[in-house]
């Protein structure tokens, strides 16, 4: 469509492999993952866990440690290949034009430095201003995320905030830098349900504000209707179903998807037991042939074991890889 | 100050009456070898100063004894007393040094190991168990007598010896501190491995070596002592307290007991006041025991 112009996505993720080679077999945590984010949008990964969606966000820093590897597939960041960077390059990008928000602000900061040298820190890797403009950057980026008395607070140790707290320092740090893209895994999940919304409105002020991007790694569909723009489903390492954020949560054409949608409590109806979608995931040394999602499927068929799906177009702005996807008012 | 005098740590430290007597112990040793050599009249090693007359001198309390003399002399009419005072000297300098050395040189094996695993780890490790699987004052006594004696090689053997186990303890915690999320929030903020290793993960694994550290400089008095006993330790123009030990020795069924059993008791009250403020010290940094 746009092929030949110049103008790339923020960020493209084409047909992505990550595996671990273990004693006790091939682990393919990422098989075959493609996605592309434009500036400015917020994307959502989902799926259960153990289904490769952290893998995805270490591959893109170029953070696997062995005995993981990339083993095809490229990562463009405006059109620069990640996968063949050199370790300099990969330096220089993360927490500069990538940076991480990680799950727990408890573990995240180092407790024996105070915020203000850890934010600090970030600051005198990836900018030249000197220690007073670092300190008045520090301040003021503190203070927009929602922490009065900044100044005072820059000499305080994490032990010294609350989790809610320690979150917004957590990521204070990952925007200090002003980075293009935001991988945030699971923000929300070691939080209190009452924080966890504050701390995504001030997630999504904070991209709006800087016109920053986002991956928003999470199994929480919930936590990605109000945040993303795109949502991808990941299972099993493969791209399961994507699309616009209504669609996805609305209709969404993957049973996979459907059940995670319906195994979300609705307190408006009144259930005896709440929806879950039978089994659990496949061992994934040695996915089965077909459909890895097969075992679990309502609407599996003899079609489904012999032949992988590939992701094609379904209604909408849909995209998934199912043989028989559901249209809009089908249930599972 | 105050703030120290109202800590938690000092509150129990005034509780615990073996971190009293531990450090009591310590201090008053402490204060005995730097100051103490100033206050005795004979200097043990001044040769001008000694008087073959004065040869086995029994301690004061016994007949015989001599005021000049309150712990006896030995066969070259040494004060006992001053010789344990000057030989303490050497005994804690060594013990000190040898500790710092093998701290230093283990803690940054183990940061190593711990941080880039693999075959570094492994070279490393394979050595320090090799090392285990010997005791120490085995392994030291074959540095010994390769390299040969004096306290510049003292103070090799007790490092070769002294680093692993700091190593061990620095590679294990740095393995746990390296999985916290807080390290890969350093990665990923692209700091380099050299800085990670040295402001995120080095602050985090020296608690721990804090008691070792402690209880070490006891063990390497002891070990030195024993290598001087063997007659591989220092020479004999710097006795420490083992080779007065030694020295002693060849008398100690004659009767003339004190020249060895003296300079044992000090070196038993040193290791003894280390080990009791060590386990203080471990107790009280542990978090997991509060």
């Amino acid at each position: 469509m746009m092929a030949n112009t110049a103008q790339h996505p923020l960020l493209e993720v084409r047909d992505l492999h990550t595996y671990f080679h273990t004693f006790s077999g091939t682990v393919k945590a990422v098989n075959g993952v493609s996605f592309a984010i434009n500036e400015g949008e917020v994307m959502g990964l989902v799926g259960e866990s153990g289904g490769g969606k952290s893998v995805v966000g270490f591959s893109i820093l170029g953070l696997i440690d062995s005995p993981g590897r990339i083993e095809a597939g490229e990562i463009l960041l405006e059109g620069q290949n990640l996968v063949a960077a050199g370790e300099d390059r990969l330096r220089a990008i993360r927490g500069r034009e990538i940076s991480m928000v990680f799950q727990d602000p408890m573990t995240s900061l180092n407790p024996l430095h105070t915020v203000g040298k850890q934010m600090d820190e970030v600051l005198r890797l990836h900018s030249d201003l000197d220690a007073e403009a670092r300190h008045a950057a520090c301040v003021e980026m503190l203070e927009s995320v929602g922490i009065s008395r900044a100044a005072d607070r820059l000499k305080a140790y994490p032990h010294q905030f609350s989790g809610g707290m320690r979150q917004r320092v957590v990521i204070a740090i990952a925007m200090l830098a002003r980075p293009k893209l935001i991988i945030a895994d699971e923000p929300t999940t070691a939080l209190d349900v009452t924080i966890q919304s504050q701390i995504l409105k001030l997630m999504r002020a904070q991209i709006a504000d800087k016109g920053a991007s986002m991956i928003l790694i999470t199994h929480d569909l919930a936590v990605v209707s109000e945040m993303a723009d795109h949502i991808t489903v990941l299972y099993c390492g493969n791209v399961v179903e994507r699309g616009r954020t209504r669609d996805v949560i609305e209709n969404p054409s993957h049973p996979y998807t459907r059940g995670l949608i319906d195994s979300i409590p609705d307190t408006t109806k009144r259930l005896d037991r709440l929806s879950q979608i039978p089994g659990s995931v496949p061992d994934i040394r040695n996915l089965p042939h077909g459909c890895n999602f097969r075992d679990r499927c309502p609407r599996a068929q003899a079609r489904c074991a012999s032949e992988e799906p590939k992701l094609m177009p379904q209604h909408a702005s849909l995209m998934a890889a199912c043989h028989f996807p559901l249209e809009p008012g089908d249930t599972a | 100050m105050t703030g120290f005098l109202r800590s938690e740590f000092f509150h129990n430290y005034r509780r615990s009456s073996s971190a009293v007597i531990g450090s009591a112990l310590m201090l008053g040793f402490a204060f005995a070898v730097m100051v103490g050599p100033f206050l005795v009249a004979q200097n043990p090693y001044d040769i001008a100063a000694l008087d073959l007359m004065d040869s086995y001198k029994p301690p004061v309390w016994l007949e015989g004894g001599d005021p000049r003399f309150p712990l006896g002399t030995d066969g070259q009419g040494r004060d006992v007393w001053a010789s344990i005072l000057y030989g303490a000297r050497i005994s804690v300098f060594i013990g000190l040094v040898a500790m710092v050395a093998s701290c230093t040189i283990g803690t940054l094996l183990g940061l190593v190991a711990g941080f880039y695993g693999g075959i570094v780890d492994s070279v490393i490790m394979r050595i320090a168990d090799i090392q285990l699987s010997f005791p120490s004052i085995l392994i030291a006594l074959f540095l010994m007598s390769a390299v040969g004696t004096g306290v510049d090689k003292v103070l090799i053997a007790l490092t070769a010896v002294g680093w692993v186990v700091y190593a061990r303890t620095v590679r294990g915690s740095t393995l746990s501190e390296i999985e916290k999320e807080y390290v890969q929030a350093a990665k990923v903020a692209g700091l380099p491995n050299h800085k990670i290793i040295r402001k995120h993960v080095l602050p985090n694994v020296l608690t721990p070596l804090i008691v070792i550290a402690t209880i070490q400089v006891g063990t390497f008095v002891l070990i030195e002592a024993s290598l001087s006993f063997l007659g591989v330790g220092v020479p004999i123009t710097q006795p420490s307290l083992g080779l007065l030990i030694k020295n002693g020795f060849d008398v100690l069924f004659s009767g003339l007991w004190w020249t060895s059993v003296f300079p044992g008791i000090a070196i038993m009250i040193l290791v003894f006041g280390i080990n009791l403020f060590g386990d203080f010290l471990r107790d009280e940094l542990n978090p997991r025991l509060k």
